[in-house]
């Protein structure tokens, strides 16, 4: 019983959190990109343009709410809560410290794939619903994307698994902490397998070099082209709760987690998520996207046999050097 | 997707009239109307895209959602009123669209243009052809990157530069964009040494910021595995589509006005025309970029070299029915930043002569646009944003 209470809790409070502090997120990438372009970036609302967001989502929530007469008007509903709920579902199993963790499950690694594999459903729908062509393409790309990079994915995901011997969070967390690593430990799968995790993290949450479904020069708006006011807001939250949280996976997985010296482990772990997102929005503002096709073949040719290798490499590792674990 | 390109073989180059009703397609078609509002369409234009999954089978372009009837309007409006209209033609480069205009008028009247007014044209030309290469890099990389991502990145950082340019022509003109400064026998407006000093800055600001946007494009990888083969244009083909200007250039083909019929002061001063093999997107951003460095070169002898002397040689204008022509006929071309900008002009029309009796342009950008139908057959959807906007047209001198 006080598990469950200990549960809800943290769920609510992980929950309001994020939900409170993406519109700061937004902020901060908008002050990042502006300053990467030699703008200002906002200045107006608030103490340095800080309400900017909270602005923004005022003014979409009294956006009218269109529904195109030949959606499919269910389903095109369906598709934003769904989006939203699967990029703020996966924060439940991130131990953002030893304590600070809604609900550890034995198999949050699964629980967390196959959440975020979710999304593209969400996203598909949208694009299928909207019964528009430029959705529906976007709805297509998404697709492709996510059924190549889900393999790339899952493989790196396997690396620390295989290594831990767990699929829970936590568990692979506290192993690393166990072997007085903060990060990579063993350096020769995991550092590999941190690249390709955070690769495929950019394509689960469609970000450039990857977001092709919603590359707005070719597709106009992608899956949200009919989109609009709060269903809009709710795709767009989605997105960037995908983003956070994707980063804080890779960093509970890869990079130790709460572990590190002089600070809380709650600290620690929110600032190594921190860089990862502002690595996702560096490269975000400093790429050009590439061309589906590529994308594929670079998956297929590159990502997927190195990760298959990695997962032997990790297994072999755990079985013949156990010692040096 | 070769197997349906049945008549491909028999032809000389993709076909571009391919008959729909005898196509066979693996799956079903999807016609895409690409434009007239689509954020990558640069200006109103549509194309009709018939796409198998992704691929392009058939492309239709329609040009004329800006038309503005601008020809028949300069039947009516006086010589001296044209002036103004015709920078809204290019709109990127308004400068060399009324160098074009006025060396018409000068050629039909026989007017001799002072020395040092041709020195200001090159000079103005080239700095615009620096400010259009700049925007035309800049929209590239947003139709590749898009406007929430690297694309915008590199493309405000253009503007950037495009715009001490844009500062350079008000201290001069007055205006930021639709200058006035040309007229019949020469130049409104005369430069001074220090306007001439802040020339040289700017200059040497935007040289010396040219690598970093050489590594967000031509030096990037994804930047050249998005541009690299896509959209093959053959020489010959262009040729015998009149594609000019940078696009032709990028297609092996050495040609260049400033050098094959010189006009302003090109004779005086030699321009290295550049030139490269590929014919694909990324030739075509290639010759552009290059084409800045070579204008900045310019610029800097047009300065050192700049004759003094007046700068118009036809009497001042006073009324707009000023200029009166009673016949002939002339067609004078320049190059534009985007090609061979003609105009062809037969006098006599209009109250007194005072106007001509038919003025025709030939912008360089409608006919790099006939070559869409045989690039993007092929080609994705993504591509196919990437060749329009590599190919650089500006609608408003395509639809007039």
């Amino acid at each position: 019983m006080s598990g469950l209470v200990h549960g809800a809790v943290y769920g609510v409070l992980i929950l309001a959190v994020v939900l409170t502090t993406s519109g700061l997120w937004i902020w901060g990438e908008r002050k990042f990109a502006a300053r990467l372009q030699t703008r200002l970036g906002p200045t107006i609302v608030g103490p340095f343009g800080l309400l900017q967001a909270v602005a923004d989502v005022l003014k979409l929530l009294q956006k009218e709410d269109i529904i195109p007469a030949q959606a499919d008007r269910a389903l095109f509903n369906l598709a934003p809560v769904l989006a939203a709920f699967c990029a703020l579902g996966v924060a439940a199993v991130i131990p953002f410290s030893p304590d600070v963790i809604a609900s550890d499950l034995d198999v949050g690694v699964l629980y967390i794939l196959g959440l975020g594999a979710l999304t593209t459903i969400a996203i598909f729908l949208g694009g299928w619903a909207s019964n528009n062509k430029f959705a529906l393409l976007g709805g297509m790309r998404s697709v492709a994307q996510a059924i190549s990079y889900e393999i790339p994915l899952v493989l790196a995901a396997m690396v620390p698994v295989i290594l831990a011997g767990s699929l829970s969070v936590s568990d692979i967390v506290r192993w690393q902490v166990g072997h007085h690593m903060f990060a990579l430990w063993p350096i020769v799968p995991g550092l590999p397998a941190f690249g390709i995790f955070f690769m495929a993290m950019l394509a689960e949450s469609n970000r450039i070099p990857f977001d092709i479904p919603e590359a707005e020069s070719e597709l106009v708006g992608g899956i949200t082209t009919e989109y609009t006011g709060i269903k809009f807001t709710l795709f767009y939250m989605a997105e960037y709760v995908h983003t956070l949280v994707g980063s804080a996976v890779a960093a509970a997985l890869f990079l130790g987690g709460w572990d590190g010296p002089f600070a809380p482990g709650l600290h620690w772990m929110v600032a190594k998520t921190l860089v990862l997102f502002v690595s996702v929005y560096w490269i975000r503002w400093s790429l050009v996207r590439f061309r589906s096709d590529q994308l594929l073949t670079m998956c297929w040719r590159y990502l997927v046999p190195a990760s298959v290798l990695l997962v032997l490499a990790a297994a072999l590792w755990v079985q013949l050097f156990p010692e040096f674990l | 997707m070769t197997s349906m390109q049945t008549p491909t073989h028999t032809l000389k180059w993709p076909n571009p009239h391919l008959d729909m009703a005898a196509f066979e397609a693996e799956g079903e078609l999807m016609l895409l109307h690409l434009g007239p509002q689509h954020p990558s369409t640069h200006g109103v234009f549509r194309i009709d895209l018939y796409l198998d999954g992704e691929v392009i089978v058939k492309a239709v372009p329609f040009a004329g959602y800006l038309h503005r009837g601008v020809e028949k309007l300069m039947e009516r409006l006086t010589y001296v009123q044209q002036t103004p209209i015709v920078d809204k033609h290019d709109y990127v480069a308004p400068m060399t669209s009324e160098q074009a205009l006025n060396v018409a008028f000068e050629k039909l009247l026989g007017v001799e243009v002072p020395r040092r007014a041709r020195w200001l044209r090159s000079l103005f030309a080239e700095l615009q052809r620096i400010a259009s290469h700049l925007l035309a890099l800049g929209t590239l990389s947003i139709d590749l990157g898009g406007a929430l991502g690297g694309g915008s990145t590199l493309f405000i950082h253009c503007f950037r530069e495009r715009e001490l340019i844009m500062d350079l022509f008000e201290e001069v003109t007055g205006a930021r964009f639709h200058y006035n400064t040309h007229t019949i026998g020469g130049n409104r407006h005369d430069v001074t040494p220090e306007w001439a000093a802040h020339v040289r800055s700017a200059m040497k600001t935007i040289l010396a910021r040219l690598p970093e946007y050489d590594s967000m494009s031509i030096d990037n990888s994804i930047f050249i595995e998005r541009t690299r083969g896509v959209g093959v244009l053959d020489g010959r083909l262009a040729l015998e589509l009149g594609v000019t200007g940078p696009n032709l250039r990028a297609c092996g083909v050495d040609h260049d006005l400033r050098r094959d019929a010189p006009f302003h002061a090109y004779d005086e001063v030699p321009v290295n025309v550049i030139v490269e093999q590929g014919g694909d997107s990324l030739a075509r951003v290639l010759v552009r970029v290059r084409e800045v460095r070579e204008s900045i070169r310019l610029v800097e002898v047009l300065l050192e070299g700049l004759p003094e002397g007046p700068i118009c040689s036809y009497r001042p204008i006073k009324l707009v029915g000023q200029v009166k022509i009673a016949s002939g006929q002339a067609y004078a071309a320049i190059e534009t930043p985007r090609g061979e900008l003609g105009t062809f002009v037969i006098a006599g029309g209009g109250e007194g002569n005072a106007s001509p009796y038919r003025l025709k342009f030939r912008p360089p950008s409608l006919h790099s646009l006939s070559a869409l139908p045989y690039l993007l057959p092929g080609a994705t959807l993504s591509d196919a944003v990437t060749i329009l906007g590599s190919l650089d047209p500006i609608m408003g001198e395509v639809d007039r």
